[in-house]
């Protein structure tokens, strides 16, 4: 064991890169939540935007194109979510672990042909002089495209719903859809774009797995962050900024049980791997005593009568 | 203009007739998507539904319908109680992995010790820790409010990795010249899961699954508790003036889908797969919930649900040796069913009607 061989700089520039798929989705799945839908499908279109990202960048040679076709992949299968509980009105719940059972096996028919495939680089994003910042210059400065997406897009949401009309409609939607419906608004039709909205973050933060991460694509290879994503909302009180720093805090914890089970720690491997999860049960505990903030309509189906 | 209009109950005849239509639609669209992947559809959905019934090797066939049941239907029984409450179980997969352990712990304890006893404390070891894996999410939900949902699904995670854990460690075979996995329990004749009646692949997991659908259905029907899921389910605003506790129906719905899965596993441990390893579970905690729906959360549609998704499980295996149909299109199919059940299911709830369209 050798914890000295463990570099703090090194560490924290992966917890960033371990945070962006969680930070994509669970921006993604909180917009769907404050419009009041509850989205289960998460790991579903995760996996799929996963396994569609791969495969276009692969056949294309561009990244790029891997990305916006791991949005539109996850956009797709969210509008099959769309169709059972808008159209249809299925229950959310069954409807969300329909996605995910659905998402799950459509993936790994069409990864068939790409295990042990390599994906092409993206690359990094090189600032001349600020990336060559010591100690600051690597953590945050010198990460592919993507990761400042991320942290853009997280900006943008958190604007959107705080100071803008769109954002003020999307929340009345969330808090009381009977009345939102009495002003005049196309309930149904917000929470469709919501939900397509959430679809597209969850493909990226898929892609962001199969072509950044690991890069590679392996059957079921998402194992479990749509899961922690969707924990995360809650952990964020259906905050962006909360969002933002909850994902960092998972990153850190994966990026660091694994560099302790590559440092050879005398706590086996199992135990390790299984932390992740285990803090995810302990902090929806602690958190789970406050759900004032929850959208007062969250997972209700809505139908006007009139 | 369409428009949808409430039923004031639910439609009967629809209920009983979107399973059926589901099962229709997946076979017209799961051909689509045989045909696609380049097999021939007539012959591949053929194969998967025909071939384990009635086919030249049906007789090695059935008993495996058996086998892939039991367990299916099960575990699909325990989750149909709290479904029909609103109480989300769907981590059944890690409450099968913790009775696989705590079964098969429970009977190496004994070995190489010939008893009668030894199966039976393995029956309770295996429900016992189903039981208190599910008891986590319950504790939580009734202590803390914590969603149930996302810890039995986190649980999950953490049972795969103990099961690595004790087929690498604690239950690995120390005559197993150093490959992970336990003994074999088939060849541990005091703790082995045998064929009841030779070659018919009735085994005790069956018979527990025929007890557990009599059990849930006589509770539902002619039970206090049963009528109090039913009620909190249906009507959750009666059911808090009728006095129902909300927290003692949490902690025994979860609580029996726990230990319904832990005997699932712990019978599948003994008896068909024999050894604890690290890819023990194959995924039926997951294919459970898609039969709790597709059997309409009713005991006896639960039990022919189960049967109908054992068939494309084993139909899905012939295809594909036969045909070569990819393993995951099998898993697509089975995801089908689920999505066509739940959107045909807006036909038991509402009354499809043309209206003229008006200014409000």
């Amino acid at each position: 064991m050798d914890l000295g061989e463990i570099n703090p700089v090194l560490l924290v520039a992966s917890l960033m890169v371990a945070a962006t798929p969680l930070l994509l989705a669970a921006i993604g799945e909180l917009v769907v939540e404050k419009a009041g839908v509850l989205n289960l499908g998460v790991e579903g279109m995760m996996i799929v935007g996963a396994i569609s990202g791969f495969a276009i960048s692969v056949e294309t040679g561009s990244p790029w194109l891997g990305f916006i076709a791991a949005a539109v992949g996850g956009a797709v299968l969210s509008l099959l979510f769309v169709l059972l509980t808008q159209v249809a009105l299925a229950n959310q719940v069954a409807s969300g672990l329909a996605l995910t059972l659905f998402g799950l096996g459509f993936s790994a028919l069409m990864g068939q042909s790409y295990v042990g495939v390599k994906p092409p680089d993206m690359g990094e994003i090189h600032i001349p002089v600020i990336s060559d910042i010591p100690v600051i210059g690597p953590i945050l400065f010198q990460h592919d495209p993507i990761l400042y997406v991320g942290i853009a897009l997280t900006t943008a949401v958190w604007a959107t719903l705080k100071y803008s009309r769109v954002g003020l409609i999307l929340r009345a939607v969330g808090e009381n859809h009977d009345a939102a419906h009495a002003l005049g608004y196309k309930v149904i039709k917000i929470r469709i774009m919501a939900i397509l909205f959430g679809g597209a973050c969850a493909g990226l933060g898929g892609a962001y797995i199969s072509l950044i991460r690991v890069p590679q694509w392996t059957e079921g290879m998402t194992a479990g962050v749509g899961w922690i994503a969707l924990a995360l909302v809650v952990f964020a009180s259906w905050k962006p900024w909360r969002a933002l720093l909850g994902a960092y805090l998972f990153g850190g914890i994966t990026v660091l049980q694994l560099n302790l089970q590559a440092a050879g720690v005398a706590i086996p491997v199992e135990y390790l791997a299984m932390s992740p999860y285990i803090i995810t049960i302990l902090v929806l505990v602690i958190l789970s005593a406050d759900k004032s903030s929850a959208p007062a309509s969250l997972g209700r189906t809505f139908h006007a009568s009139h | 203009m369409i428009v949808l209009e409430k039923r004031p109950q639910p439609s009967k005849a629809w209920s009983y007739a979107t399973p059926l239509v589901a099962v229709l639609a997946t076979m017209v669209f799961g051909g689509v998507l045989f045909a696609i992947l380049g097999k021939n559809p007539v012959e591949a959905i053929g194969t998967i539904f025909w071939e384990p019934l009635f086919g030249e090797f049906s007789f090695y066939y059935r008993p495996q319908l058996l086998v892939k049941g039991a367990p299916l239907v099960l575990i699909a029984i325990g989750l149909s109680l709290g479904f029909r409450a609103g109480i989300w179980n769907i981590g059944a997969e890690g409450q099968y992995i913790m009775g696989a352990i705590f079964g098969a712990g429970a009977g190496l304890a004994f070995y190489p010790l010939d008893a009668w006893y030894i199966f039976p404390i393995m029956v309770i070891a295996g429900a016992f820790g189903g039981w208190l894996w599910a008891m986590i999410p319950a504790i939580l939900k009734v202590r803390f409010g914590t969603n149930e949902i996302l810890v039995s699904l986190m649980l999950v995670y953490v049972a795969e990795q103990m099961l690595a854990s004790v087929s690498l460690g604690l239950l690995k075979n120390p005559e197993g010249f150093g490959f992970p996995g336990s003994r074999n329990l088939q060849s541990y004749e005091s703790a082995h899961n045998a064929e009841l009646i030779a070659g018919s692949g009735m085994h005790w997991g069956v018979v527990a699954a025929l007890i557990a659908v009599i059990f849930a259905y006589v509770l539902l029907n002619r039970h206090m508790l049963g009528f109090h899921i039913r009620l909190t389910g249906e009507a959750p605003r009666a059911a808090k003036f009728a006095g129902v506790n909300p927290a003692r129906l949490i902690l025994f719905c979860l609580g029996l889908s726990g230990a319904l899965a832990g005997l699932a596993g712990m019978f599948e441990v003994s008896g068909p797969s024999g050894v604890v390893s690290i890819d023990f579970n194959v995924g039926y905690g997951f294919t459970a919930i898609i039969v709790a729906f597709l059997g309409r959360l009713h005991p006896v549609g639960i039990l022919l649900a189960g049967f109908l998704m054992a068939l494309t499980y084993i139909g899905g295996e012939i295809a594909q040796s036969q045909l070569g149909l990819p393993a995951a299109a099998i898993q697509v199919f089975q995801g089908m069913l689920l999505f066509f059940l739940l959107a045909f299911d807006l036909l038991t709830n509402y009354r499809i009607r043309a209206a003229r369209s008006e200014v409000a």
